[in-house]
């Protein structure tokens, strides 16, 4: 059902120059990539659905950005929204992931034997270990549209297929509108409880209306695999557990993606992929494989050396702080994870992670030793 | 990337299916664009999937007058109407959804994207209305309105008691969506329409416009430091209506050279128009905010616009708190010893009027100076709200002359609430 901006046929009666949002102190890609041209040939188009190019863009109007950050600024309100919206979200993806074209093919590869090693990174210095990713269903609008009945529809989905796994995925959902006080201090104390949001880049897209109906939490009785449902995405899947086994989290990650999606495809509804743009998710950061692999890791030593930063990159990984994005690190210990999502597969992106973070946990023991780092500064990957 | 309906939609006639769910005339679906043609094809089987049973919001937890007149039934018959503009029920209610409310302040729960929401929505309205405006029924009343300042007696408070005086309404103007909806460019109207009238103004109401968006540092912390500045909303009841989108996008404060005549551009009303002074003069200020209100309104008249009014509703705002006269007159008021005493609260109940701390809406009062104002907004017209409020204050006052002189006070019997 709509939201915001929907009265859109109304509103052509005003030219592009009236309607044309100022963008002059914005620093986000939707405002770097908007043209006057683009705005002029997309305002009168709509998804099946009935989402606009204004409603698109409406958290990146809000949301001028930060000058050192460069925030994404446009959503998605359906799986059209990336064809009917392409002028403007092809550039935007672009800039986004690296160059990416349009005529660029992404590569899906969830097939965990492909990963080489993982299983040995030291736990003395790598504390947890976590892959996530989001899913969308096929068939419903997303969290920046979707009417209640439909995120109903999609939790009742979820439900059915995630109450429905065994062995070591057999788990229970926790509604957030219904949860008692004991199961929220569990879920809160496990660190799995998400709240409300709060960032007015999801509030203004729309993503926290109608809070708490629809929302929920299911994990598995071991609390390895979490999946989150109706809060940024449809399905953001969490595969985590302490220590530096990357290797039995990705496995558990992809075996458990798989047997979910084969039971949202025998509902048909099974998740939004195409060969071009990967998974299809809410925000455009997370096309691709939509795969966020990382460690909690302690680099005290590495993290001050002058070159971390070009070594991060040239890993091509990030670093965040433990409570995520946007948070700083405390005492010496970091997120650090994959930097790219689209353009390369699961199994390549969470290798990188592997790779990249058992030549950093060397480095650091060198650097406790008193001994150089610079040979072991690799090239560009 | 075609979903599962319109691939189901593709072998149909299309005009059939524009018919079918009313979407127009047959004319009217001719005309239509590819993409909106499937868009209405498309709304036609997500109303099959989902019908309004599906999309009723869960209210178990809300206390908003919203929540509280809001029916499956009534869900039903309005869910897929829309006003000229294609304003929609759930965008109305979006905000009361959102905002379940405080078990001990009744929100209302529920916004106007334009004028004909009322009417359209009337349904629901009416009975919030009814509730928010103590009995007062939108289907068989009239509301009077009053602008003629020279019918006030006895405006000039007690210095000794009363710090300043304040005048607030607001004024929609008819023919462009209200802050929930409006697009940039019928905002940026307002702006202009609004501000090419004050420009207009001369001798003591002549003054000048500051654009959120391009005033200058000193300019920003002049108008902080003398209370004029608004900032981006961040209560959610506001947010939650859209009222903050593009911000600070056609924002404005326009004030007088001598200060006492305020008008705010694009906040939560297209305007709001406050005429203030320290001091106890409650008339001159009336005075001041009825030859202004008058002169803005020849001023747009004059271009051919008007402000958005009926005589079943008064003055149509964005919040049906608001709607009437839109208008509260109001005092910071020193009252030590009454406000100590255990009857002030009734006392002030059966004036018909309100406490609020010295910060506005729901903030506290600090030390013994507190905001009193009237409660109503409909049913009685602005001159006999300004002097209920006047009539009120001087009671208030003599209650705390007594208690000083060690007298004791009496509870006055409850003003009625409106006139049939």
């Amino acid at each position: 059902m709509p939201f915001g901006n929907t009265h859109n046929n109304f509103k052509l009666n005003y030219t592009v120059d009236q309607e044309f949002p100022d963008l002059s102190k914005h620093n986000n890609h939707m405002a770097k990539a908007l043209t006057k041209d683009i705005y002029a040939k997309l305002r009168d188009k709509q998804t099946p659905s009935g989402y606009t190019l204004d409603d698109v863009i409406q958290t990146g109007v809000d949301n001028p950005g930060h000058p050192f950050i460069m925030t994404v600024g446009c959503v998605a309100g359906d799986e059209e929204s990336y064809d009917v919206f392409k002028d403007l979200l092809d550039p935007v993806i672009s800039d986004r992931h690296g160059g990416y074209k349009p005529t660029d093919k992404h590569k899906t590869d969830l097939n965990f034997e492909n990963l080489k090693g993982g299983d040995d990174l030291d736990p003395n210095y790598v504390l947890s270990s976590r892959v996530r990713t989001g899913r969308s269903i096929k068939g419903f609008t997303l969290p920046p549209h979707n009417s209640r009945g439909e995120r109903r529809a999609i939790e009742k989905l979820s439900v059915e297929a995630l109450t429905s796994l065994d062995g070591e995925f057999k788990g229970k959902y926790y509604p957030l509108k219904s949860m008692t006080d004991a199961e929220q201090e569990q879920l809160i104390a496990d660190h799995f409880l998400f709240d409300k949001p709060v960032s007015p880049l999801l509030t203004c897209a729309g993503m926290a209306r109608d809070w708490p109906d629809g929302r929920g939490i299911w994990h598995n009785d071991n609390k390895t695999f979490l999946v989150w449902v109706n809060e940024e995405d449809h399905l953001r899947v969490i595969s985590m557990q302490k220590g530096g086994n990357m290797r039995e989290v990705f496995r558990r990650f992809c075996v458990g993606l798989q047997k979910i999606e084969e039971i949202f495809k025998k509902h048909n509804h099974g998740f939004m992929w195409n060969e071009h743009l990967g998974y299809i998710l809410t925000c455009p950061s997370n096309l691709g494989t939509g795969l966020r692999g990382g460690v909690h890791v302690k680099l005290a030593k590495l993290s001050t050396h002058p070159k971390f930063e070009e070594i991060l990159k040239r890993l091509r990984l990030q670093k965040r702080g433990t409570g995520g994005v946007d948070t700083a690190s405390v005492g010496g210990v970091f997120d650090i994870s994959n930097a790219d999502r689209l353009g390369s597969s699961e199994v390549e992106q969470v290798q990188l992670v592997v790779d990249g973070v058992k030549l950093m946990v060397e480095m650091e023991k060198k650097l406790e030793k008193g001994e150089a780092i610079d040979s072991m500064i690799p090239a560009q990957k | 990337m075609a979903t599962s309906f319109t691939r189901m939609m593709r072998g149909r006639n299309t005009a059939m299916i524009l018919a079918s769910v009313g979407a127009g005339s047959l004319a009217a679906g001719y005309l239509l664009s590819d993409s909106a043609a499937a868009a209405a094809a498309t709304a036609a089987e997500r109303q099959r999937l989902y019908p309004p049973s599906a999309d009723f919001p869960d209210l178990r937890k809300h206390n908003n007058c919203m929540a509280a007149s809001l029916t499956p039934a009534i869900y039903a018959r309005l869910r897929d109407k829309t006003t000229p503009k294609n304003w929609t029920l759930d965008q109305c209610i979006q905000t009361g959804v959102d905002n379940p409310g405080h078990p001990f302040i009744k929100t209302v729960g529920m916004v106007a994207g334009d004028e004909e929401s009322y009417e359209v929505f009337a349904e629901l309205f009416d009975p919030v209305i009814k509730d928010r405006h103590n009995g007062y029924d939108p289907r068989i009343m009239k509301h009077p309105t009053d602008l003629d300042a020279s019918k006030i007696t006895s405006g000039m408070f007690d210095e000794r008691y009363v710090l300043s005086s304040r005048v607030r309404t607001g004024r929609s103007i008819r023919g462009l969506s209200l802050p929930p909806a409006c697009t940039r460019s019928e905002r940026r109207e307002v702006e202009r329409v609004v501000v090419t009238a004050l420009s207009g103004l001369k001798g003591d109401l002549s003054g000048r416009y500051y654009s959120l968006g391009d005033m200058s540092d000193r300019e920003q912390q002049q108008l902080i430091d003398e209370h004029f500045l608004f900032d981006k909303p961040v209560s959610p009841l506001l947010t939650a209506a859209g009222m903050a989108r593009d911000w600070p996008d056609a924002r404005g404060i326009w004030h007088n050279n001598e200060k006492n005549f305020l008008i705010w551009v694009n906040e939560e009303d297209h305007t709001r128009i406050i005429s203030m002074e320290k001091g106890g003069n409650m008339k001159r200020v009336f005075e001041r905010f009825c030859r202004g209100l008058k002169q803005v309104e020849h001023l747009i008249q004059e271009r051919g616009w008007e402000f958005m009014w009926n005589e079943r509703l008064g003055y149509i705002l964005t919040c049906p708190s608001n709607l009437g006269t839109g208008l509260r007159a109001g005092v910071h008021i020193r009252l030590p010893l009454l406000n100590r005493d255990p009857r002030f609260k009734k006392i002030l109940e059966n004036l018909r009027l309100q406490k609020r701390g010295t910060g506005g809406v729901d903030t506290a009062a600090t030390g013994d100076v507190f905001d009193v104002s009237n409660l109503d907004r409909l049913g009685k017209s602005e001159v006999e709200l300004v002097q209920l409020v006047i009539d009120g204050v001087n009671y208030l006052i003599e209650c705390e002359k007594r208690l000083e002189r060690g007298q004791d006070v009496k509870i006055p019997s409850p003003i009625p609430q409106f006139r049939k």
